[in-house]
């Protein structure tokens, strides 16, 4: 899984066009028309059945908007980035490391709140983040309202309501991404607040990590996961080959600064 | 994940000890703030006029995964399936096999009538045609009752509801709170259970899930257990109460099963796979209105005649097998005699025979034929010819010396040996080791050996 994140991120960044061609990652929590909006994009007819614990691979496909190239990776679907299992290590791994230009994440509309989960947590992996909240028709036929605005205002990024199955909403979808990546959408994406004493650790962690840490990542996201115990993104960024810092020092001050 | 493995990082390992141990707490208060500000941003956005989940849904929830409630609820809609299939099977059950039965005899006849040889209407009567005859009529009423049922909680919502009750359960033996997922997918196929194990993605749960997925009573053993309840169980009581203790003691065997994989799942995070439970969010679908129609075609076709099926298409062979086995002879004793010869003392130490070990072992290929081979142990060794119902099942064991320490003993070996060979395929396929194939029927099986052995031994010195 590791090599197919190196080789696609390696593929697109040394792509002779660029300046043309944008990665967009695909994540969701499982069953909320993740591949229904892959396939609606793409063109494609990927199976859209799925349950977890079958073998995760990443589907790709490519589509072109207003002149611009997407490449478009559906992530396994997962509930949370933790990494307890190893579809929510496949897709955090490459919202991380492989730096798509966007992430778009779809939420289910009929139960939101549960969706909103994750996207908060990639939201402290990255900013360049597009909310997707799919399945509009259905949540209208349960009488629930989604105010499509106000969430976006809420997260600080933008937002699109889509019924992907009728293929409702996917033009603006498309349209957001292009004024995106145009950098005509400011972004503001709302920080997840944690209580004061872990926030004294984590800023703790987080200053002495960051002078060390590539510029890409967001360190208070590993410091974060550093508090968490979850060393193996240390390994990540050392083994990573855009490291851009010295390995020893970033042990020693890891070693440091833990509470 | 909090282990470190790269050496170039080996200063983490020395101020590994100085962190929080309680990371479990840290853990929980990340997740738990993420939640509160998902609500929070939820709560501006979400208008719902008839709000799906916070009228009946969210309080039936309340009640179904509530500390004090949730296992009674649990336990009672357990018993009360349970309950349903025993009464409700008993009368087709007894229907079904007088008709079969019949057709024997006709059978029987119609092969006299053309002369066939004796070895010949032996072996396809006696040993095929029978041992169909007994899967057919012990095994499909409680099926179809059972299955349809089953289905019925699942396609309701209930089973992740289960699952969330026994999360807390599993994750104090040190296992994965899926594990309760893959031992709900064990009571239904062991096999399917082993290959639902795939959910747990720490390998080191996943292993402990797969070697004890075998403690969930399967569609294989149901029936045997329903059927040697009401026979033993059920008559040590009159009449009136006979199905709900016959009940009652397959839920007791049920709930044994569960506490086995408790308790080994416990001593195998503790000494063969030490480490930590990784934690996972478990999803509370929506409770869904069952499609009836649905369900009755689903578990019907999907599981009933499945299951069905496959009992007869090795029931058929191997109780060709047992015949040729008890009437080939070497020295005057026929191979079977031999056989039950050797096991007997074992058997009888264990509180059953040899004929009881026998069945479990030719049993092999799949749970659902221990019965049959086992009645027709007993009937070559040659007590009685027709057997009819329930009642003649009862008294040709009763015949063969058996008591309700006997059944108990037998009950507890179906839950307590190795798994069938197609869980044992699985088992192999999926953790690509014969030495854990191996383990996961040694396992059981020894634990087998010693409770069976404690109780016959237990029980006679109370009876003396």
């Amino acid at each position: 899984m590791a090599i197919n994140t190196t080789l696609l991120s390696e593929s697109t960044e040394n792509s002779p066009d660029k300046q043309n061609n944008f990665v967009i990652a695909l994540a969701g929590n499982p069953n909320v028309g993740k591949s229904t909006v892959f396939n609606r994009l793409t063109g494609l007819k990927q199976h859209t059945g799925n349950w977890p614990g079958k073998t995760v691979i990443k589907a790709e496909g490519t589509f072109s908007h207003r002149n611009r190239h997407y490449t478009l990776v559906d992530l396994p679907g997962t509930y949370s980035l933790h990494t307890s299992s190893s579809d929510e290590e496949v897709a955090r791994d490459f919202i991380c490391f492989s730096r798509p230009d966007i992430t778009l994440v779809v939420c289910d509309a009929t139960c939101l709140e549960r969706n909103l989960n994750l996207v908060l947590q990639i939201l402290e992996i990255t900013d360049r983040v597009l909310v997707c909240v799919n399945l509009l028709d259905e949540a209208e036929r349960k009488g629930i309202h989604v105010d499509i605005a106000m969430l976006a205002r809420q997260l600080g990024i933008p937002a699109v309501g889509t019924a992907a199955r009728s293929g409702r909403g996917l033009e603006s979808l498309k349209n957001v991404l292009d004024d995106m990546l145009a950098g005509k959408i400011a972004i503001r994406p709302r920080q997840l607040v944690y209580d004061p004493e872990l926030e004294r650790s984590i800023n703790k962690i987080e200053k002495r990590l960051a002078p060390y840490l590539p510029a890409w990542i967001n360190s208070r996201w590993v410091a974060l996961r550093v508090l968490e115990r979850d060393f193996s993104i240390l390994e990540h960024i050392s083994n990573h080959k855009n490291n851009d810092f010295p390995r020893q020092v970033l042990k020693e001050e890891v070693a440091l600064c833990l509470p | 994940m909090s282990t470190i493995n790269n050496p170039g990082l080996s200063v983490l390992q020395e101020i590994e000890p100085l962190l929080p141990t309680n990371t479990a707490n840290i853990k929980d208060r990340i997740v738990s703030s993420i939640y509160q500000q998902a609500e929070s941003v939820s709560a501006q956005v979400v208008r719902s006029k008839n709000s799906q989940y916070t009228g009946l849904e969210a309080r039936l929830d309340n009640i179904l995964t509530s500390r004090w409630l949730g296992f009674p609820i649990m336990l009672l809609l357990l018993t009360l399936i349970l309950w349903i299939t025993i009464t409700g099977a008993n009368y087709p059950s007894q229907l079904l096999a007088t008709g079969l039965f019949w057709l024997e005899e006709q059978l029987t006849a119609l092969f006299l009538a053309v002369n066939a040889p004796v070895w010949l209407s032996g072996l396809l009567i006696q040993g095929m045609y029978r041992s169909l005859a007994w899967v057919v009529s012990v095994m499909l009423p409680p099926m179809a009752i059972f299955f349809p049922l089953f289905t019925l909680l699942e396609d309701l919502g209930y089973l992740p509801r289960v699952a969330f009750n026994m999360d807390k359960l599993f994750r104090r033996a040190g296992a994965h709170g899926k594990q309760c997922l893959t031992m709900c997918m064990g009571f239904g196929c062991n096999a399917a259970g082993v290959i639902s194990c795939r959910i747990i993605d720490s390998p080191r749960e996943r292993l402990i899930a797969i070697l004890t997925n075998t403690f969930s009573i399967c569609n294989g053993r149901f029936p045997t257990l329903i059927a040697l309840s009401t026979i033993f169980m059920g008559t040590l009581v009159s009449q009136a109460y006979s199905s709900v203790l016959a009940t009652l003691a397959v839920v007791a065997i049920i709930m044994t099963g569960i506490a086995t994989t408790l308790l080994v799942s416990s001593l195998l995070s503790r000494t063969l796979f030490r480490g930590m439970p990784s934690f996972f969010v478990l999803e509370l679908p929506p409770f869904r209105r069952p499609q009836l129609g649905q369900i009755l075609i689903r578990s019907l076709l999907d599981r009933t005649l499945f299951v069905l099926w496959r009992a007869v298409v090795i029931a058929a062979p191997a109780g060709a097998l047992t015949w040729i086995l008890a009437n080939s002879f070497v020295g005057g004793t026929s191979v079977f005699a031999l056989i039950v010869g050797w096991l007997n003392p074992l058997g009888q130490l264990m509180g059953m025979d040899g004929i009881i070990l026998i069945a479990f072992l030719l049993g092999l290929p799949a749970n659902e034929i221990v019965l049959p081979i086992l009645i027709m142990g007993y009937i070559s060794a040659g007590s009685m010819l027709e057997l009819d119902s329930l009642n003649a099942l009862r008294i040709l064991l009763l015949d063969h010396g058996w008591t309700w320490i006997t059944a108990l003993c037998v009950m507890l070996f179906s839950l307590l040996h190795f798994p069938c060979g197609t869980t044992l395929y699985t088992i192999f396929k999926e953790t690509r080791s014969a030495r854990w194939t191996l383990l996961s029927a040694l396992l059981p099986l020894l634990l087998g050996i010693v409770v069976t052995l404690l109780i016959n031994q237990g029980a006679q010195i109370i009876m003396r």
